[in-house]
């Protein structure tokens, strides 16, 4: 016997029942309290704490910032920019400036994703340091360098241009720095010595400079090299592999430190004699090179190994030789699947080159420890240590983050996070 | 089996490999540096590696090159600072000077080079830096083989001293039994400080820091009776405590600290020329020749001063320097005491007493050799 549950006189079916406001406990501020700060007994004790602890932290803070003393910050903000590069020569970093700005606007609009968020990162330090009154040249080549970066964008994007081309202008970009900054090109080995303005050696350059172009060399000049371990490491020639192999472990056993002691003390050793000595700028450079391939190449193994087997067998059933199957097949795939890891291995490395400051060279760090005893600080209450090492580390934060927000960003495109 | 064995021989060869490039090149820069640095500078650099003994000294390479590559620190308020513009001051930095204008005719000519705690030696035997000033206390080790410096005369007698309050009733060393003592950790400051107290049988506790700051800071907020380090830091550190008259400098010297330029272990003429211009400095101060009065002085009839000066006695080509050297270096640079009073003296923040860099005749122990 069927019966109609409407019919039962107990089920109220002629409408839902009206609504009721949720508790005031549960809802709005208050809710959001109660659910995120104090939902137990435990909680709400970690909660006062922390707002106690904060209190404190947040309001000393305060009151040292604004109490700092931020002039010697100020009055050597050209040492902490460029260390002791000569003032009247101070048009070669300039341009070397407007050159990447040129290329990065470029890059922005032909390549987009990574590229465009980088710009617009450097595009607004650019206009900070042009707003900022640090000197009317400096400001003047700030603004014309956002300006560049702007037109190069408007061409990237508007105008098919090669991409070879501009990856073509980005390998050359790094020599021609160097000649730029330096003044010429200074190889009396080879016979060749010409300048087009007063040579300023390697030992002038420092600060911020030196800081980006040691990061930048090193990644740049480790690429290759990390790549060709990496492929080094799965090859099947025992001597090939155990020499990458070697290699590989024997520079990620030892701290960077170690190497660039290394670098300083024993390249010149294993130089031929007549060569003379490699600039410090050289020996750290070389030093941070090797150390970055062998933390590159398992960078790359990482994505070499990535590769399904088939790819390979596709390749070979192509009729591929070994070079064109690397070439066309495999690191394409290997290479971008590692794109996220060699940005953060980079960022790693521009903060790791401040090492470079225990082995004389006037980087960043290097910098700050010599600002903080100039005998014009000498009067000042408690010296200017804090707030020489506070603007040390919020450079190293700023351009840190704006590259992992720009990794982020191409992360979340490639999709691998989602995997 | 076989792979195996094939495996631990290629190791071996690798590492017998590495430790023969890493080893056998090693003595290589105590027995001849200087050859591979000449043969880099000199404009007939094809000839190969050629024994110490056959390649000039340091001096002509620094005359070839043009320039005098000197270590210095850029950390050591009065001693050597980089300023704004990044030029190198203080008073090691004015030595480097005066090299240059003695070998050189120009003491603008000098290239710095940071030399950092851990590898000023270093620079110096592998042949980086021509000469080093960089408040650099010389001792036994460091003169020996071991470290291989060749130590030039003293240009500044540092020592260890104690700051106490000027209202804690301390005026000696004696006074402090039972004190309360902020040391830096791990220094040659603390093991001192342990050795003079237990010599004099007096009791102290000593409060350690790990750096120099943190030292300052507690003694300022008052947790020691006294403060100790070198007296030059001490006078350095002086003025950031937060009442600087309110402190004084105890008078006794707890230990000595002889802080000398250095070149390369086995350079005699190099080391001699280096030596004799820190000479000349303290013998001008001694005779009284300033950079305001030196072109007076080419006139005296005081045969030191003839001699000093190059007017009579080829002193400067006995040390294959130009003769009248000492007349660049004082005139571009000035005497000993003047390179002391621009960067120490009253007209500074330092303010720093001469005490035992004053000339043996002012009460000091400054001494030249005599210039002939």
């Amino acid at each position: 016997m069927a019966t109609d549950i409407r019919s039962t006189s107990w089920v109220n079916t002629n409408h839902p029942a009206p609504a009721q406001k949720p508790p005031a406990s549960e809802v709005g501020v208050l809710g959001w309290l109660r659910t995120n700060l104090f939902s137990g007994i435990g909680n709400s004790f970690l909660t006062i704490v922390t707002l106690i602890a904060l209190y404190f932290i947040v309001t000393n803070l305060v009151q040292w910032l604004l109490g700092a003393y931020w002039e010697p910050i100020w009055v050597n903000r050209k040492l902490f920019a460029v260390g002791q590069y000569p003032l009247e020569q101070l048009w070669q970093p300039a341009l070397v400036l407007l050159m990447v700005s040129l290329l990065f606007g470029l890059s922005a609009g032909r390549w987009g994703s990574i590229m465009r968020n980088l710009g617009v990162g450097l595009g607004a330090l650019l206009l900070a340091l042009a707003l900022i009154p640090i000197g009317l040249q400096a400001q003047v080549v700030m603004a014309a360098s956002l300006a560049l970066l702007l037109i190069g964008y408007l061409i990237g994007a508007r105008i098919a241009i090669s991409g070879r081309w501009l990856a073509v202008a980005w390998v050359l970009s790094l020599p021609a720095t160097f000649v730029i900054l330096l003044g010429g090109i200074n190889l009396p080995r080879l016979g060749v010595t010409w300048n087009f303005a007063p040579l300023v050696e390697s030992n002038l350059w420092g600060g911020l400079m030196l800081t980006m172009l040691l990061a930048v060399v090193g990644i740049a000049l480790s690429f290759p090299i990390g790549v060709l371990l990496a492929l080094g490491r799965r090859s099947n020639l025992p001597v090939v592999k155990l020499f990458c192999v070697g290699y590989i472990e024997l520079i990620r056993g030892v701290p960077l430190i170690t190497l660039l002691f290394m670098g300083m003390t024993m390249l010149p050793l294993f130089l031929p004699s007549n060569w003379g000595n490699p600039s410090q700028l050289v020996r750290a450079m070389t030093a941070i090179t090797l150390f970055s391939a062998a933390y590159l190449a398992e960078n790359v193994r990482g994505g070499l190994q990535a590769i399904p087997k088939g790819q390979y067998e596709a390749a070979d059933a192509l009729g591929l030789g070994g070079f064109d199957k690397l070439r066309f097949i495999i690191l394409p795939q290997a290479l971008t699947k590692v794109i996220p890891a060699i940005v953060g291995q980079f960022i790693g490395l521009f903060k790791d080159t401040s090492l470079a400051s225990l082995v004389g060279l006037l980087e960043l760090v290097a910098v700050g420890k010599a600002v903080i005893q100039q005998p014009a600080w000498l009067g000042v209450t408690g010296g200017v240590a804090k707030e020489v090492y506070v603007f040390v580390a919020f450079v190293f934060f700023i351009f840190s983050f704006g590259m992992s927000f720009a990794s982020r960003k191409l992360e979340s495109k490639l999709g691998f996070g989602k995997r | 089996m076989n792979k195996r064995l094939t495996m631990v021989g290629i190791s071996l060869l690798v590492i017998a490999i590495i430790y023969s490039a890493c080893a056998a090149p090693a003595p290589a820069p105590a027995a001849a540096p200087t050859p591979a640095e000449s043969a880099a500078a000199a404009p007939a650099a094809e000839q190969p590696a050629a024994p110490a003994a056959q390649a000039g000294s340091r001096l002509d390479l620094v005359k070839s090159r043009g320039k005098l590559i000197c270590g210095v620190n850029n950390q050591v308020p009065g001693f050597g600072n980089v300023d704004a513009s990044g030029n190198y001051s203080g008073f090691d930095v004015d030595f480097c000077k005066a090299v240059a204008a003695a070998v050189l005719g120009d003491a603008n000519a000098v290239e710095y080079r940071y030399a950092s705690g851990n590898d000023r030696f270093t620079l110096v035997s592998s042949g980086e830096v021509d000469v080093l000033f960089r408040n650099s206390t010389w001792t036994l080790t460091r003169d020996s083989a071991e470290v291989g410096m060749e130590f030039m005369p003293v240009n500044f007698y540092d020592g260890q001293g104690m700051m106490v309050r000027k209202d804690s009733g301390i005026t000696s060393l004696e006074d402090m039994d039972g004190a309360t003592i902020c040391v830096q950790s791990g220094t040659t400051t603390e093991l001192n400080l342990a050795d003079v107290f237990r010599a004099k049988g007096l009791d102290f506790t000593p409060v350690v820091f790990e750096d120099n700051d943190k030292t300052y800071s507690a003694y300022d907020e008052g947790r020691c009776d006294g403060f100790t380090t070198d007296k030059s830091g001490l006078v350095a550190t002086q003025t950031k405590l937060s009442n600087p008259n309110d402190h004084m400098i105890l008078e006794e010297t707890m230990s000595k600290e002889p802080l000398a330029g250095a070149v390369f272990q086995g350079d005699p003429v190099w080391a001699d020329a280096v030596r004799w211009v820190v000479n000349g400095l303290i013998q001008a101060e001694e005779s009284g020749v300033t950079s305001q009065n030196v072109s007076e002085m080419m006139g005296s009839a005081d045969p030191t001063v003839k001699r000093l000066l190059g007017v009579e006695g080829e002193m400067g080509a006995k040390l294959g320097l130009p003769n009248d050297f000492m007349v660049q270096v004082i005139t571009q640079v000035g005497n000993y005491g003047e390179i002391y009073d621009r960067n120490l003296g009253p007209n500074t923040p330092f303010n720093l007493p001469r005490g035992l860099n004053a000339l043996w005749t002012q009460g000091g122990i400054l001494y030249a050799p005599p210039f002939r």
